[in-house]
Formats: C-alpha cells, structure tokens, sequence
C-alpha cells in the first residue's frame, strides 16, 4: 500500500498521459469516422470504395500491428518526426496516429448504422425542398444518426481509454507500462500497485459509461 | 448498408446529376491517385519497395522458417484462450443469473471488474503476480491468461443476454413439466440462447484473435512478432514485412467475419431460434463489441 502512497504523483502522471491519448485521438477519430461514414454514404462509388477499403483493413488489422507500424515504420524507418529533441512527444503523436487510424474505423461503422435508422422520409423531405446530397446529410440526416448513436459512441471510447495502453508497445509511458516499471521497482508491492491502477482505469470509464447514457437519453429523438 | 439503401440519401441520378457525379468521380479519383503517388514516393525515397526487401516473401523458407511458427503461435494462443474463455464465460454468466445472491453478487463483480481492466495490464500482472507467487509464467501462460479473462468476462455478458433473450414461457414450461432449475437451463434455455449467440461470439473470437498480437509487447513469438521483430531482423525489412502480416491478419480475420455474418444469416433463417439474435448481439455491443 505504501508503494503505492508514495508512487502517486508518478501514477497520476501516467494516468495524464493516458487522458491525453484518449482526448487527442477520440477527438481526430470523431471527425474523421464521420468523414469516413459520408464517404461510404454517398452517390459516388469511387469515395464509398475507397471508404470500403479502408475500413475493412484497419477494423482487422490489430492495434498492436497498426501501432508498431506507425511507431518503427513510420517513426524509425520512415524518420517521421515531431519533434527533433524529445523521443517520448514523437512516439506519443506516432501512437495517436495509429489510435486514430484504428478508432476511426470503428466510429464510420457506428455513424453508418445510426445513418440506417434515420426514416426514408426525412431524406425525401430534405430533398424535395431542394437540398443538395451534402445539405441533406449535414442539415437533416447526421443530426439525428449522431444523436441515436451516442451510447455506441460511448462504448467505443470507453474501448478506446483501454486501447491506449497499446501504445506501450513502442514505449509510450501511459498506465501499463508505467505499472509494468512500478513492478520492476517495488516487486514487494505488486497486488497493491495492480488494483491501484486497475482503480484508476474504472475511476476513468464509469463516469464516462454514466455520460454517454445520460447524454443517449436526453438527446434521444423522439420520433 | 444494400445498395438500395445508400439510395435512400440520393435520387436516381437524372442526366445533370450523372454528368456531375462523373465530373466528380474524376475529381475525386485524381485526388485518391495523388494521395497514393504520394505515399508511394515518400516510401520510395526510403527505397522501401526495393526488390531486396521484398524478395524474401517469394522464399519458402522464409515462410516455414520464420513466419508459420508465428501464425502457428498466434493460433495456439487464440484456440487455447477461446476455449477458456468460453468456459469461463459460461459459468459467469449463468452465475450471473443465479437466484442465490452468494453467487449473482460475487460472480456480478468478477465479470465488470475484468471488463474495466486492460488486457496488457492483465497480461502484465500475470507475469509479475505469477511469479510473486512462485509459478514460472511463460509468455504464452501471460497471454492467455489476459485473453482468458477478459474475453471471458465480455463472453459471460453475452450469455447472460442470449439467457434472457430466450421468451420466458419456456423455462416456465420447463418448470411446469417437473423439470429441475438445471434441468431447465441444461437442456431448454442454453440450446435456445446459444444459436442466438453464434454470431456474438465468433465476433468476440475475432476480437480475441486479434489481441493475441499483444503477446509482442511481452515477447511472445507470435505472427506479430514473427513479422515485426524475427523477419527484419534477418533482411532489415520492416515495413515490406510487417505490410505482409498485416494481409495475413486481414485474411484470416474476413474468414471469420463472414463466418460470423454467414451464421447469423443462418440463425434468423431458422424458425426454431426463439430466441432474437439480434437482441443478443445489441447486449454485447454489436459493432462496437469488435473493436475490443
């Protein structure tokens, strides 16, 4: 217990940097999963192969895969750099690349099945007053898909917190691996440190899991 | 999404429309080429699609040698742990549905406390716990115990829902012919909710197969492994090899989603499903579920 009461400012750093990863990437994933979700959607085949592709290799690739890609590929082999002195801010963004790549993915397929349960009339209606494809979708159709898939959303960031601690894999110092240098340092105390970060990791998505319900129900379209 | 469907955001295109999607369609088209001529030059300024790099994928003994023992790994872990955790998922899950509060409580905390956790940080703490305790964990013991009982624990919330999707006039029937509470979940509830479960459950199987590629961060001789540390090792192919894994990952994986697509296909078909699969797989979190 000890060992943990005195690692505390080095736990919560690692929490931090975990907290950072989870807000950077889930933001660029947002924004590009729903990018993603209008391509698939829309009257050209080029933009919905193209989103197709896409999709499909990173949903079954695996995220350790993706990561060390960015992390030696990208960051070694390819010398992708974001900052010439500091090692750990470049694995740090080479790992929010590939959290994002992968989430990405997963937040198309979710805004792709809300797309499916916004009612055939709404789209007739938005077109018969004249609103181009891009219109009706930004005007009358996300609106309501986004709204009906925030508990997924949700979930997926909630799978996201965890995933972070792929980013282990090319020496991002997030939760696990910092937990994995507790144990190295303190080998007395490891059932101690283990629920102390497990703690955190539920201090983390319980309250976003409350949320994401939360925010389901009150914006839920009343049809 | 069907084709018909997609159609529901757009009219049938009239000859304007046809004339601009064209238009647009070439836009687009030259914008994706020059996305990929760029990603294909920076590669190439790295000299990364080298003959030599590749070469060694047209060996067999770079396959038999270094790469299957990989797959073969991979395999091993992924069979191992789904079969635990399918157990494990089993017990938790119909413990979950207890009426005795000594087992519904207990097994209720197991199950969402493995949920909220990690799997490298389950992995890790096999190691280093095991070993505290005086066991020799071995890589591969690390790793199938982090799948074990994370995936187990996302398992039994499956069965639990695949219970109780089943209408509850049967176990009622069940009861009222003089059959025992296990009677009635061995041989009227389970047979019912597994069928529904199917496709839950080989996606949760993707899920784990495609974790066991965390095994790279504790070393783990996996496919991963295989491709991002043993292959460049020998010929300083990193991206050329890892490429490669990456297609045998993506081919194995869309084996087993069409699996799962094939039998949820089957399963609505049959009419001797009482139970709605659809309900089952909304418990586990559909398309989200996949992603972990």
């Amino acid at each position: 217990m000890e060992a943990v009461v005195d690692e505390l400012p080095v736990i919560l750093g690692a929490f931090w940097l975990t907290v950072k990863l989870t807000v950077v990437s889930g933001v660029i994933s947002l924004i590009w999963g729903i990018v993603l979700a209008a391509m698939r959607v829309s009257p050209l085949p080029v933009l919905r192969g193209a989103g197709a592709v896409y999709v499909n290799v990173l949903r079954n690739t695996p995220l350790t895969l993706i990561i060390v890609f960015c992390g030696l590929g990208l960051g070694t082999v390819m010398s992708v750099q974001f900052s010439r002195d500091d090692l750990s801010l470049n694995s740090f963004w080479l790992s929010i690349i590939g959290l994002s790549a992968y989430t990405s993915a997963f937040v198309c397929e979710v805004v792709r099945s809300g797309i499916n349960t916004v009612p055939l009339g709404q789209a007739e209606a938005a077109r018969a007053i004249g609103l181009t494809f891009l219109q009706t979708l930004r005007l009358v159709i996300l609106p309501q898909a986004v709204r009906t898939v925030i508990a997924p959303l949700g979930s997926l960031l909630n799978a996201l917190v965890k995933n972070t601690t792929v980013a282990a894999a090319i020496g991002v110092m997030e939760a696990a691996l910092r937990m994995k240098n507790l144990f190295d340092a303190h080998g007395d105390a490891i059932i101690p440190i283990f629920l102390g970060f497990a703690a955190g990791f539920v201090v983390l998505t319980l309250p976003l899991n409350l949320l994401s319900g939360r925010l389901a129900r009150r914006l839920a379209v009343v049809r | 999404m069907t084709e018909r469907g997609a159609s529901v955001l757009y009219d049938v295109p009239g000859p304007g429309a046809r004339l601009r999607n064209n238009a647009l369609t070439l836009a687009f088209g030259v914008v994706l080429l020059l996305v990929a001529y760029f990603v294909w030059t920076k590669f190439d300024e790295k000299g990364q699609w080298d003959g030599k790099l590749w070469q060694p994928f047209l060996r067999a003994d770079t396959w038999t040698e270094l790469i299957l023992p990989g797959l073969l790994n991979t395999l091993v872990a992924a069979a191992v742990a789904a079969v635990l955790a399918l157990l494990f998922g089993a017990v938790f899950g119909i413990a979950r549905l207890s009426d005795h509060r000594w087992v519904r409580i207990p097994a209720a905390v197991v199950v969402e406390a493995f949920r909220a956790v990690p799997v490298l940080m389950l992995i890790f703490f096999a190691q280093y716990g095991g070993s505290l305790a005086g066991l020799v964990v071995t890589e591969f013991a690390a790793v199938v115990f982090g799948l074990t009982v994370y995936n187990g624990s996302v398992l039994a919330e499956i069965v639990r829902a695949g219970i109780l999707a089943v209408p509850r006039g049967q176990a009622e029937a069940g009861s009222a012919i003089g059959l025992r509470k296990n009677q009635v979940m061995r041989l009227i509830l389970l047979p019912q909710a597994v069928t529904a479960m199917m496709p839950a459950i080989v996606s949760q199987l993707v899920v784990l197969l495609k974790d066991t590629a965390l095994g790279f961060v504790v070393a783990y001789a996996d496919l991963l492994n295989a491709g991002a540390r043993v292959v460049p090792a020998n010929y300083a192919n990193l991206i050329p090899s890892v490429i490669v894994i990456a297609a045998v990952y993506i081919a194995i994986n869309l084996a087993l989603g069409y699996l799962a697509n094939w039998l949820e296909r089957r399963s609505r078909r049959s009419r001797k499903v009482a139970a709605d699969p659809a309900a089952a797989e909304a418990a586990a979190g559909g398309e989200v579920a996949l992603m972990r």
